[in-house]
């Protein structure tokens, strides 16, 4: 493992649960309101992942509000968010499900995933 | 102390305390020798030599291995020079770590070698704007333009900015944070960029431009 691995490997959160594009997700983020903390909850569907396995690594979760097509994207390893639950397993075949950006209604739908 | 050589081993990001994530360089910085000592009397002016990375003696000239010997230590790959107001208080042979210079929180400066960019543009080297890029310009989009007026001067004056080499060059970093030191691993990480590529060697000191 060389140096940088290493100060990555110090930040990795070990409480992230597996999940990937086209799943649904609830994530649980810290806010500071000035000096009040709360949590707010961002679900939507995850389009994307990027940074492979370091310290680095992002996911960008895509919902719909009040019609209008919000992302945000997340440092998966960030002390900011408190949680991520898996809502839902989506059946996709790609990495990057951008194309959703194209997409509204029920078009937008992901299969769900069956083992 | 006031300086360190060290190598750049890269970039990644760390949190901090209010959780924002900072970009850091990560530097193995020293341990370095005293290799020289410099004083007014003999030298005219006082100064340390400090040398960094061991290298096995049979890669060390002859010149390179007398000037360690008289040092007592093993041949090392790379020698920096170091003022100093009190010389007296090093020795030669004396090992100084990362911890000897630096501390979390106080700010350092950078010199090292850029990347080389090779031959490069006016619009890479010099942040020209070019030309446009439609409205019929034909094949001079990243062009300089005219390089001077006609028979007055009749010449392109010195220092007109044109291609040619860019990066390769001695470049310092000033006022950068110091977010880590480690001394056990000989770790500094510091805020932000740092000239060259990864392996570069480079040059860490106090920062000379802040007052404290």
């Amino acid at each position: 493992m060389n140096t940088i691995e290493e100060i990555e490997a110090a930040q990795l959160r070990d409480d992230i649960p597996e999940f990937g594009p086209g799943d649904t997700v609830r994530v649980h983020v810290r806010v500071i309101e000035g000096n009040r903390e709360r949590v707010q909850v961002f679900e939507g569907v995850v389009i994307g992942r990027s940074g492979g396995s370091g310290a680095r690594a992002t996911f960008t979760v895509r919902k719909l509000s009040f019609g209008v097509g919000v992302e945000r994207i997340f440092p998966l390893h960030a002390p900011i968010i408190q949680e991520v639950e898996v809502t839902r397993r989506g059946d996709v075949r790609r990495a990057k499900l951008y194309y959703l950006r194209d997409r509204v209604g029920k078009a937008t739908r992901i299969k769900e995933k069956r083992d | 102390m006031n300086a360190i050589i060290g190598e750049k081993l890269g970039m990644t990001q760390i949190f901090d305390d209010e959780n924002r994530a900072i970009p850091v360089t990560a530097v193995k910085a020293g341990p370095v020798v005293v290799t020289q000592i410099k004083r007014l009397e003999t030298d005219g002016y006082s100064a340390v030599q400090i040398a960094f990375k061991e290298m096995s003696a049979d890669k060390a000239g002859r010149p390179a291995t007398g000037h360690f010997a008289k040092a007592g230590v093993a041949p090392q790959r790379h020698v920096v020079e170091v003022r100093v107001d009190d010389p007296d208080a090093f020795e030669l042979g004396q090992t100084i770590t990362i911890a000897d210079v630096l501390e979390v929180g106080k700010k350092a400066d950078v010199t090292s070698v850029s990347k080389g960019k090779g031959f490069a543009g006016v619009m890479k080297r010099h942040n020209f704007k070019g030309q446009g890029a439609s409205h019929g310009v034909h094949k001079v989009h990243r062009a300089p333009g005219s390089v001077g007026a006609c028979a007055t001067p009749a010449r392109v004056f010195k220092g007109k900015r044109m291609p040619g080499r860019m990066g390769g060059d001695q470049v310092t970093m000033l006022n950068l944070d110091v977010i880590q030191v480690d001394a056990d691993r000989n770790l500094l990480l510091l805020r932000g960029a740092v000239p060259g590529p990864k392996g570069a060697v480079v040059v860490v000191r106090k920062a000379v431009k802040t007052d404290d």
